[in-house]
C-alpha cells in the first residue's frame, strides 16, 4: 500500500484500526527520504529517533482509550524549530554542530500528540531568503521541475511534502516563507495570525513578524493541526491570550453570506497571464460557492516591501548577535583576545546572506540615520495596519495571487541582495500587519521563462488573507474551495 | 554608494571581520538595498505613530515564581570552553 499522499484522517483511521502501524509508517517515510534526496529537502534524518517515537506510539495505540489526533503520524520541521538533542543548524554554519538541550513549544505539543518526526528540512539560511538558495547546505529542488527552486525559506518542508517524503511539516513565515514554497510546490501553506502560535524555541529572525505555521496536503488537514500547535504560551510573551477555536469542527463549506475583496494592488500588471488566469477562475470558483466578491483598495501595498526590506534586516542585527562564539555555536580558533572570538567566529560561521542583513540592519539602525530609516519605516507599517484594519471593516477576507510568478529557475537569488524582498512582494504586507493567510493550489500555469518538464505547467497559488485571529474563515473558505476542486490532490511525477 | 570606511565601520559595529573583498561586494550590495528603500523618503508620514507590537499587547507580565529552567549541564556543553561551570572567555584587553 501507498502511504504517500493521503490525508491525516486517512492516516488516523488506518492507525486506529491496526492496518498499519506507526513504525511501519515511519519506515515508509523515511524510505521515501533516502529515495529522493537528490532534491536536498532535508538537512538532518532523524532515523533512529523516528522509530523510537513510533514505537511509543505504537504502544499508545494499543492501549485501550482515544489517540491523540496527531499520534503515530509522522511530520518533518524546518530546522528553526529546536529540537532537544537533535542538531538544529538554522542551515548555518555557525550552528553546523549546534544540539539544543530544549525544544521548542511546537515540538513539545506534538510530542504531547506522541506525533513522530522523521527529520530536519532544508531553508534558506536563518530563514533568510525567498528562495533556499542561501542554505549552507545546497539548494533544495522543485519536485514539479529540478531545475527550479521551490521557493524559501521553508524550501525543504515545501519540497518534501510536495514530493510525500512527510504528510506534513513546519515551516516558519517572517515574510512569506511558508506561502511561497507552498505556492511553488503546489501544497497548502499556512501563517497564523502573529501571536497564535509560540516563537519559543524558534530560532528567530525578526520577532515582530515571526510566525510559525506548516505546509501540508489539504485545508481540512490544516485545520487540524493548526489547533495542536497553537495557543498562548507562558514562555513567549507575545502570545495572545484568546482561546484556540476548534478550526476542524467548525469548518464551513457554505459560503453564502460572505464577502470577499480583491484588493487591486496585489494584481500586479507584470503577473505572468498564466498566473491571472488561474487565479481568477479560482475567484470565479468562489462566487459560485456563494461569497460575495467586491474589489477593494490598499493603496499603500506598494511600500510594504520596503518597509520590510528595512524592519527585518533591523531585528536580525539585534537577534543575531547572540552569536558570539562563547556559549554555542561555531567559535574561531584563530582568536587572541576577545574581540577577535566575536570577529572571526561571525565571519567564519556566516553566509552572505546572514552578513548582509545583519550589517543592513546595523546600518539602519546607527546613529544620524535610526530616523531616517527604522523610525520612518515604522511609522509606514501603522499605515499598511490601519488601511487592512479598515478593508475588514468592509469584507471578511481577500484574495490574491501568492506569487506573480510560478516557480523560477534556480540560481537567481543566490547572489542577488534585493530578491527576497522583490519576490515576497504580495506576502510582506500580512506578516508587517500580523494577520493570517494560506495559501492553496489553484491549478497549472506555463512559466514564462522558458521550458518545463512538467506537462501541465507548474503550480500556481491562490493567497487567502483574513483579519487577526480569524483564523477559522480562511479556513472556511480554503475548505469550501478544495471540497469543490481537485488542484490540492495533483502531485509531481519524480 | 557607500565608501570602504562607511562598510569597515558597520562590520566593525557587527562585529564581523571582512575580508577586502568582502568590503567591495558589501559596498555594492548594501547601497543596492538602501537604494530600493529610496521610495519611502517621498511617503508623508506626519501624524502616523510608529508601530511595532501589532495584536496590541502592552506590559505583559506573568507571576515572579520560580521554575525549573533547562539542565544547566546541557546548557554549558554547548559552549566551545568552560571552567568549573562557567564560560571561559579569551582576554579582553
Amino acid at each position: 500500500m501507498n502511504f504517500e499522499f493521503l490525508e491525516l484522517t486517512e492516516l488516523r483511521k488506518l492507525l486506529d484500526e491496526k492496518k498499519v502501524s506507526s513504525v511501519e509508517l515511519a519506515k515508509y517515510f523515511l524510505g521515501r527520504i533516502k529515495k529522493y534526496q537528490d532534491l536536498n529537502a532535508f538537512i538532518t534524518v532523524t532515523e533512529e529517533e523516528a522509530e523510537l517515537q513510533a514505537k511509543v506510539a505504537d504502544d499508545y495505540i494499543a492501549s485501550p482509550g482515544e489517540n491523540p489526533f496527531l499520534c503515530g503520524i509522522p511530520y518533518a520541521a524546518k530546522d528553526m524549530f529546536l529540537t532537544k538533542g537533535i542538531r538544529t543548524t538554522a542551515a548555518s554554519k555557525i550552528l553546523d554542530n549546534y544540539v539544543p538541550p530544549f525544544d521548542s513549544t511546537i515540538i513539545a505539543k506534538l510530542k504531547e500528540q506522541k506525533a513522530v518526526l522523521l527529520g530536519k528540512t532544508n531553508q534558506d539560511q536563518f530563514a533568510h531568503g525567498s528562495s533556499g538558495e542561501s542554505s549552507a547546505y545546497g539548494f533544495t529542488l522543485n519536485p514539479w521541475d529540478k531545475t527550479r527552486m521551490p521557493a524559501g525559506s521553508s524550501s525543504g518542508s515545501g519540497a518534501g511534502v510536495s514530493a510525500g517524503l512527510a504528510p506534513y511539516a513546519l515551516g516558519t513565515d517572517t515574510g512569506g516563507s511558508i506561502r511561497g514554497p507552498a505556492s511553488f510546490c503546489g501544497v497548502t501553506g499556512y501563517k497564523p495570525t502573529y501571536g497564535r502560535t509560540s516563537r519559543y524555541g524558534v530560532i528567530s529572525m525578526a520577532s515582530s513578524m515571526d510566525t510559525q505555521g506548516f505546509l501540508c496536503l489539504s485545508v481540512e488537514d490544516a485545520a487540524h493541526i493548526a489547533e495542536y500547535i497553537s495557543g498562548h504560551d507562558p514562555k513567549d510573551a507575545s502570545t495572545g491570550a484568546l482561546e484556540v477555536p476548534e478550526y476542524h469542527k467548525n469548518l464551513q463549506a457554505d459560503l453564502n453570506g460572505l464577502k470577499v475583496g480583491l484588493p487591486k494592488e496585489y494584481f500586479l500588471e507584470g503577473m505572468e497571464p498564466g498566473v491571472e488566469k488561474r487565479v481568477q477562475e479560482a475567484i470565479k470558483q468562489i462566487e459560485k460557492l456563494g461569497a460575495t466578491i467586491v474589489e477593494v483598495s490598499l493603496p499603500s501595498t506598494h511600500y510594504g516591501q520596503m518597509v520590510y526590506a528595512i524592519i527585518t534586516p533591523s531585528e536580525i542585527s539585534s537577534n543575531l548577535a547572540k552569536y558570539d562564539g562563547i556559549r554555542f555555536g561555531h567559535s574561531t580558533a584563530e582568536a587572541k583576545d576577545l574581540l577577535e572570538v566575536y570577529n572571526k567566529s561571525r565571519a567564519e560561521g556566516f553566509g552572505d546572506e546572514a552578513k548582509r542583513r545583519i550589517m543592513t540592519g546595523t546600518y539602519v539602525l546607527s546613529a544620524g540615520y535610526y530616523d531616517a530609516y527604522y523610525k520612518r519605516a515604522q511609522k509606514i507599517r501603522r499605515l499598511l495596519v490601519n488601511e487592512f484594519e479598515q478593508v475588514f471593516k468592509q469584507v471578511d477576507v481577500l484574495l490574491t495571487p501568492t506569487s506573480p510568478n510560478v516557480a523560477l529557475k534556480s540560481g537567481l537569488a543566490q547572489h542577488d541582495p534585493i530578491y527576497a524582498y522583490i519576490a515576497d512582494r504580495l506576502l510582506v504586507n500580512c506578516n508587517l500587519a500580523g494577520i493570517p493567510a494560506i495559501s492553496v493550489p489553484c491549478g497549472f500555469a506555463l512559466p514564462a521563462d522558458g521550458e518545463t518538464p512538467s506537462a501541465d505547467g507548474l503550480p500556481v497559488g491562490l493567497q487567502i488573507i483574513g483579519p487577526q485571529w480569524g483564523e477559522q474563515k480562511i479556513f472556511n473558505v480554503g475548505y469550501a474551495y478544495q471540497q469543490a476542486t481537485d488542484w490540492h490532490k495533483k502531485h509531481p511525477s519524480i | 554608494m557607500l565608501s570602504k570606511d562607511e562598510v569597515l565601520h558597520i562590520a566593525k559595529l557587527a562585529r564581523i571581520e571582512l575580508k577586502d573583498v568582502e568590503v567591495e561586494k558589501f559596498q555594492k550590495d548594501l547601497s543596492a538595498v538602501l537604494d530600493y528603500v529610496e521610495e519611502l523618503k517621498s511617503i508623508d508620514t506626519e501624524g502616523l505613530d510608529e508601530i511595532s507590537q501589532v495584536t496590541g499587547l502592552v506590559n505583559v507580565q506573568r507571576n515572579d515564581v520560580v521554575v525549573q529552567t533547562e539542565d544547566r549541564e546541557a546548557i554549558l556543553s554547548q559552549a566551545p570552553e568552560t571552567k568549573d561551570g562557567y564560560y571561559k572567555v579569551k582576554a579582553i584587553l
